[in-house]
């Protein structure tokens, strides 16, 4: 029940929420788009002058540009397959009888709560330094010889450290999905003569499709933007080989203060997260429906 | 599910899920193990598990010499700064979403989420030119706006979703009996509410503990919280993988703990009420 009142009222007491969204949705991004096309970095003195897509063009034929982007892609699918993948596994796995399932799921879900630089940085030394880590004593003690993982592989080494944080993420969502499912359901099909793969796959596997779609949506999203990872381990090197486009942003707006290149990076960026931002909304839309 | 389970299957079952977790919780276990070793015991190979000298001496010295106290306080003030904050804006806004709907509600929500989707390098130069230019960098104050804004969509979602779940007849009788717009939300709602405040309040604190990127790009040495006070270990000096697991567990142990509290928020916060 809706008085003229409490209409006006409502609009009120929403307004501080929507404009100040819109404020930050429009300010910062109107001056990204403003900076790109200016020659403007912060060591050299003198103007800032209009030079058009100049920005643009450097920044596409930078070579850093194309591993940047590849690098960033390859990340994202790298950190879906491990976590979604193995969230499906372990869902299905917790979700079977067995003791002490509280306890198992609290440790699942753990990593997902430590802070990513801690998280990274505990992985980059204490497991993958290639003399002290614990990789390395493993190695020793079969008499290989220990792998530098952050050298030598360093974007699969990040890929692993990103991995071991969302996979809780993954679990956790998709464990809820699971078991919602309605259990008799499954025992009348096993009942029917269905065997239990024919079972995951025509039953389970289409009751957490939404689930795993909305994973895969949200971690893509903030997987675009992994940045702190890379910056305790590895400063995106050796070279570019573990440079994401937020990072190669990162580096040259606050590391070579080229502010109008960073900025057209980070137009470049913007693009990106809203094509997989369209995909997302529809999905939440088709929820807020039901 | 009535069936019985054969027990074999069952202990099975027990065994790969104990050992998938234990792999996955090791790296956790590891570091407040180490924490309470001597840094020559922390490298040591073969690696030293539980039977060692236990001491309290890394924690000692991340204390004394590193200022972490003042780190540990940056955390808190922001987290629970910008956590006060956005409660304050989501409130209203989501009780007139939730009992005064119009027919743009859906919309303003859906466009409320897609700003989270914004990834934070696309403003990160003029986020950082302005805050400088205003003397906010390096400031709590600025790091409370910055992780306000960010948070704010899901603090707005997840109280539209509990506020739904509170009959509006509830508030219509309060009404009815005269009381005041501000009366109604502070006395009625809210102490129904309570519940979903403080999940929200629980996974924002989470949330914004951990932010990982304007807590490193917008800060240096008075504002760092604690992840930027741990990132600055990626280059240190001499032995020191005793000293950052110490390090590392004060500043996980309370989100942890919180966070094994908050699971069902974290579903329905961060997957935008898509997964029930």
């Amino acid at each position: 029940m809706a008085t003229k009142a409490s209409r006006s009222a409502a609009r009120l007491m929403i307004s501080p929420s929507v404009l100040l969204l819109l404020g930050w949705m429009l300010i910062p991004l109107a001056l990204t788009v403003y900076f790109s096309f200016l020659r403007y970095n912060l060591l050299m003195p003198g103007g800032t002058p209009f030079v058009g897509l100049e920005n643009y063009e450097y920044f596409f034929t930078d070579p850093a540009f194309m591993a940047a982007i590849t690098n960033t892609l390859l990340l994202v699918v790298g950190v879906l397959v491990v976590s979604v993948g193995g969230g499906i596994l372990l869902a299905l796995l917790i979700d079977q009888p067995m003791w002490g399932q509280g306890i198992v799921r609290i440790l699942v879900i753990a990593p997902f709560f430590v802070m990513p630089t801690v998280s990274a940085l505990v992985w980059k030394n204490m497991f993958l330094n290639p003399v002290n880590g614990l990789f390395a004593h493993l190695a020793n003690s079969l008499g290989l010889q220990p792998y530098d993982f952050l050298s030598q592989a360093p974007l699969l080494s990040i890929i692993g450290i990103v991995s071991w944080q969302w996979l809780p993420f993954a679990t956790l969502i998709l464990l809820t999905a699971l078991q919602s499912l309605d259990s008799e359901r499954l025992e009348a099909a096993e009942m029917d003569g269905a065997g239990s793969f024919a079972r995951f796959r025509f039953m389970v596997l289409p009751h957490m499709s939404r689930a795993i779609t909305v994973v895969i949506l949200i971690e893509t999203i903030f997987l675009l933007s992994i940045f702190a990872e890379i910056l305790v381990t590895t400063n995106g090197g050796p070279g570019n080989a573990s440079t994401n486009l937020t990072y190669l942003v990162y580096a040259q707006s606050l590391l070579q203060f080229d502010v109008g290149l960073g900025s057209a990076g980070g137009v470049v960026a913007i693009i990106l997260a809203n094509i997989v931002a369209i995909f997302l909304m529809r999905m939440i839309g088709k929820n807020l429906d039901a | 599910m009535a069936r019985a389970v054969r027990p074999g299957r069952k202990a099975l079952n027990t065994a790969i899920a104990w050992t998938i977790a234990a792999m996955i919780f090791f790296p956790i276990l590891w570091t407040v193990l180490t924490s309470f070793k001597s840094e020559a015991t922390a490298i040591a190979d073969p690696p030293v598990f539980l039977f060692f000298d236990w001491t309290l001496e890394n924690y000692e010295t991340v204390q004394q010499r590193s200022n972490y106290a003042r780190h540990f306080w940056n955390s808190v003030v922001i987290s629970v700064g910008s956590t006060i904050l956005g409660l304050m804006l989501a409130i209203p806004a989501a009780w007139s979403m939730a009992f005064v709907p119009s027919k743009h509600t859906k919309n303003i929500l859906m466009w409320m989420l897609s700003t989270k989707m914004l990834p934070p390098v696309g403003v990160l130069v003029p986020m950082y030119l302005l805050f400088r230019d205003f003397g906010l960098l390096d400031t709590r104050t600025g790091l409370v706006i910055v992780l306000t804004l960010i948070n704010l969509p899901i603090i707005v979602w997840m109280l539209y979703t509990y506020f739904r779940e509170i009959p509006g007849e509830i508030l219509e009788a309060a009404r009815m009996d005269g009381a005041s717009l501000k009366s109604e939300v502070l006395y009625v709602l809210l102490p129904m509410a309570v519940p979903g405040i403080a999940s929200t309040m629980l996974l924002n604190i989470i949330l914004a503990w951990n932010e990982a990127f304007w807590t490193l790009t917008l800060t240096a040495a008075k504002a760092a919280p604690l992840t930027a006070f741990i990132a600055s270990y990626s280059s240190p000096e001499g032995l020191f993988y005793a000293k950052l697991s110490a390090a590392s567990t004060m500043a996980i142990a309370p989100i942890l703990i919180m966070g094994w509290f908050s699971q069902k928020q974290l579903v329905r916060g961060l997957t935008f009420g898509a997964v029930k």
